[in-house]
C-alpha cells in the first residue's frame, strides 16, 4: 500500500551563501519557507523537483520536505526542517537575524 | 614543526589553484552539483543545514603561532569570528561563501595549511597525541611519524578513492590520549623484549554506528617497516573492503567478516610483496622530518613565583590543580586552555581568543601550540615560573576555566544546529549540562569524568567511549537521548552499553544530574573515579537512579 501523500515544499542550499531557500510558485528561490509553493499533490511534486533542480546556477541539492499550511504560509512539520528556517540555537546567527 | 618544502608549497599552491577553476565553474553554471561536490568534498568543503562548512586539517593537531593568527584572520575576513575545533583536531569553519573559499585555501597555504582530504574516502588528517613531545610518559614523539604518514598518504594514487574513510591516529606514550584502538589503524609506539622500538599496529577499531574496539594485528613492527606495512593494510582493505553497503565498507567491518587472522595473512602476503619497493628514501625523510621536530631549549628557571601564585591565588591553584599535565622536562608543565567555558559550544574559540593563544605560544610556549580531539587548546612547553602570567592573560581572555577532564568539558559534535546529517541536537544539551553543575559547584567534588555527546549514530561526538555518552536520536520526528555508561578511550578502550530508553530533549539534563549525583552516594570514596564505581558496580545502581519511575512499577 503506497502511503498517502503529505503536503510538501521544495528547499535547497542557495549556491553561493549556502542558506536555506524555498522554491515558489513563481519559480524562484526565497529565504522564507512561508513563501514557499505548497505542493499537495505527488505527481505535481515530482514534476515540481525536477523543474526545482534544473536551477543548477542558483542552488544545490534540492529536495521535497513535509510542511503544513500555517496562518502565513507554509510551515515545517520536522524539527530539522524548523531548524533550517531559523538557523543555529547556539548563537544569534543565520536566518533568525538575517531576515 | 615540520617546514614545507618546495614539493610541499608547489603541490598545495596548485590544488588550490584547481579548485579556484572549480568554483568558477560550478558557478558559471559549466559544472553541475553532482560533478562538483566529489571536488568541494576533496578540498574539505562541506554543504551542512545552514551554509557551507570548511573543515581544515591542523596535521597531527600542531600549529605554531602564525598559523594560530591566520585561523584567526580567516575567521574575521570569511566567516563570523570564530572556528569551532573538532574531535579529530582539525578546524571548522561554519560560514563560508562558496566564491570566498578559494581566497580561503590561499590564505592557509600562506602559512603552509590546506583542507585537502579533510573529506571523501580516502586516508584523513593523521592524528596524534595532543601532549607529543611534552608528556612524562612519553618513549618518542609520534609527530615524525604522523608527518611520514601524512606525507605518504597525501594525494597517494592509490588510495583516494577507498571503500570508506580511513583514519590513522599516532601515540608515542604509555598513555593513550589519541584514541588508538578507535581508528582505521592505531600505531602505538612500544618497546620489544630486546628493548628496541617499534610499533605496536591496532587495525579495524572504530565508533560510528557499529563500534569496534581494534584489534592488534602486528605486536611489535620494527620502525623502518611503517610506510610498507600501512600500504599493506591499506592496500589490502582497498581490495576486500565492501563498496556495496556504505554502512559495511569501514575496515573494521573488512576485520571483523574476514576475521583477524585472514587479515593477518593477506597483509603479510602483500607486505612481503612491496617491502623490496620501500628502498628507505622513507628513513632518509623521517629523519629530516625528526629533525623539525627536535624540543625546543628547555631553559632552567626558579620555579618560586608559581609556588608564591598557588599559595597566594586560589583560583589559580583550582586552575593550576586541574589544567596542567606533567612534562617530560624538570620545571616545565603542559597547559591545557579549557574551550568550553560553562555555557559556551565545545570547541568554539574567537578569532580574538585564537590570537591570544598565539601570543601566549610564542610569549611562554616556545611557540608551539596543539588542539585536542578532546576539543581543547594545548601549550605543551611552558615553564612554571610563567604560569601565573599565562594564567593571567587567559583570564583576561575569558579562557581560564578550570575543568580540564571533569563533568564539564564535554565534547559535542555539532549536531542538527550545523551538520547535515545530525539526527538531533548536540551543543545545546552540552551547554545546558555545563552551565547545570557550575551551578551546583560540584564539579570538582565529582572529580574525573568524560562525558561525550553525539548528534547520530556516526558518533562524531566518540559517544561510545564516554564514561557517560549521549546519543542524540530522531524518534518519530522528536529529539530523543540516549545514554550509555563505562565508555572508555584510553588504553584501556570499552565501548559503552547503552543503559535504557532515550530521554526527551527536557529530560536529558536532568537525568545526568541524577546520575552524577547518585554515583557519589555510590562511590566508596572521593578517590573512587565514576568510571572506577560503573566497573566496581555494573549497570544496575545507576540503571535504577536513571529509571526510578520504572523501579516502582516494577515493585508494584
Amino acid at each position: 500500500m503506497p502511503r498517502n501523500f503529505t503536503p510538501k515544499v521544495i528547499t535547497a542550499n542557495a549556491l553561493i551563501a549556502g542558506d536555506a531557500v524555498w522554491f515558489t510558485a513563481d519559480n524562484t528561490w526565497s529565504p522564507r519557507i512561508s513563501e514557499a509553493e505548497l505542493i499537495t499533490d505527488e505527481a505535481h511534486a515530482d514534476l515540481r523537483l525536477l523543474e526545482a533542480q534544473a536551477h543548477q546556477h542558483e542552488i544545490a541539492g534540492a529536495y521535497l520536505a513535509d510542511a503544513k499550511e500555517g496562518a502565513n504560509g507554509p510551515e515545517p512539520t520536522h524539527f530539522r526542517e524548523a531548524f533550517r528556517t531559523r538557523g543555529p540555537s547556539n548563537y544569534a546567527h543565520g536566518k533568525q537575524v538575517e531576515l | 614543526m615540520y617546514a614545507y618544502n618546495d614539493f610541499d608549497e608547489a603541490f598545495v599552491r596548485t590544488r588550490v589553484a584547481q579548485f579556484r577553476g572549480q568554483v568558477e565553474r560550478r558557478i558559471d553554471g559549466s559544472l553541475t552539483e553532482d560533478e562538483f561536490k566529489p571536488l568541494r568534498l576533496m578540498n574539505g568543503l562541506y554543504l551542512q543545514l545552514h551554509a557551507y562548512m570548511l573543515r581544515v586539517a591542523v596535521p597531527y593537531g600542531t600549529l605554531n603561532p602564525a598559523q594560530m593568527r591566520q585561523l584567526a584572520y580567516i575567521a574575521d575576513r570569511w566567516d563570523k569570528g570564530y572556528g569551532h575545533f573538532t574531535t579529530r583536531q582539525n578546524i571548522q569553519y561554519n560560514w563560508p561563501k562558496l566564491d570566498d573559499v578559494p581566497d580561503m585555501l590561499e590564505a592557509l597555504a600562506d602559512v603552509e595549511m590546506h583542507a585537502l582530504q579533510t573529506s571523501g574516502n580516502t586516508i584523513r588528517n593523521v592524528t596524534a597525541d595532543h601532549f607529543a613531545g611534552a608528556s612524562a610518559d612519553e618513549i618518542e614523539d609520534p609527530r615524525p611519524v604522523a608527518e611520514l604518514l601524512r606525507q605518504w598518504s597525501t594525494d597517494h594514487p592509490e588510495f583516494q578513492f577507498l571503500p570508506r574513510k580511513f583514519k590513522i591516529a599516532v601515540s608515542g606514550a604509555k598513555h593513550d590520549r589519541a584514541v588508538t584502538k578507535a581508528h582505521d589503524i592505531g600505531v602505538r609506539m612500544v618497546h620489544n623484549d630486546a628493548g628496541e622500538a617499534g610499533y605496536e599496529i591496532i587495525v579495524g577499531g572504530g565508533l560510528g554506528r557499529t563500534p569496534m574496539v581494534g584489534k592488534v594485528l602486528r605486536a611489535f613492527l620494527p620502525r623502518e617497516e611503517l610506510l610498507a606495512y600501512c600500504e599493506a593494510i591499506v592496500s589490502v582493505y582497498n581490495l576486500l573492503g565492501r563498496r556495496d553497503n556504505k554502512y559495511k565498507a569501514r575496515i573494521k567491518i573488512t576485520v571483523h567478516e574476514n576475521g583477524l587472522e585472514k587479515m593477518q595473512e593477506l597483509v603479510e602476503a602483500r607486505f612481503a610483496e612491496i617491502r623490496k619497493g620501500f628502498t628507505g628514501f622513507d628513513q632518509e625523510l623521517l629523519q629530516q622530518i625528526e629533525r623539525a621536530f627536535a624540543a625546543p631549549a628547555f631553559v632552567s628557571k626558579s620555579t618560586a613565583s608559581f609556588e608564591a601564585a598557588r599559595l597566594a591565588n586560589p583560583a589559580f591553584r583550582s586552575w593550576a590543580d586541574t589544567n596542567l599535565a606533567a612534562h617530560k622536562a624538570p620545571g616545565y608543565a603542559i597547559v591545557s586552555i579549557s574551550i568550553k567555558k560553562h555555557g559556551q559550544t565545545p570547541g568554539d574559540a574567537t578569532s580574538d581568543q585564537m590570537r591570544v593563544m598565539a601570543d601566549l605560544a610564542e610569549k611562554y610556549g616556545h611557540s608551539e601550540l596543539r588542539i585536542s580531539h578532546e576539543q581543547n587548546v594545548i601549550l605543551p612547553h611552558v615553564h612554571q615560573a610563567d604560569l601565573p602570567a599565562v594564567y593571567a592573560a587567559l583570564r583576561a581572555a575569558d579562557l581560564a576555566t578550570a575543568n580540564i577532564g571533569l563533568v564539564s568539558d564535554i565534547i559535542a559534535c555539532p549536531g542538527m544546529d550545523y551538520c547535515a546529517l545530525a539526527t538531533a541536537r548536540s551543543i545545546p544539551v552540552a551547554q545546558e549540562i555545563a552551565t547545570r553543575f557550575d551551578e551546583l559547584k560540584i564539579e570538582h567534588e565529582i572529580g574525573e569524568l568524560k562525558i561525550k555527546i553525539s548528534g547520530c549514530i556516526n558518533a562524531c561526538g566518540h559517544h561510545h567511549v564516554g564514561h557517560i555518552g549521549i546519543l542524540g536520536l530522531d524518534r518519530a520526528g522528536v529529539e530523543n537521548y540516549q545514554i550509555t555508561l563505562g565508555g572508555d578511550g584510553t588504553e584501556t578502550t570499552t565501548i559503552g552499553t547503552r543503559a535504557g530508553p532515550g530521554f526527551s530533549a527536557d529530560d536529558i539534563v536532568p537525568a545526568i544530574e541524577r546520575l552524577v549525583t547518585g554515583y557519589l552516594d555510590l562511590r566508596q570514596d572521593a578517590g573512587e573515579t565514576f568510571l572506577q564505581a560503573y566497573r566496581r558496580l555494573g549497570m544496575e545502581p545507576f540503571k535504577a537512579i536513571l529509571y526510578p519511575a520504572e523501579d516502582k512499577a516494577n515493585a508494584a
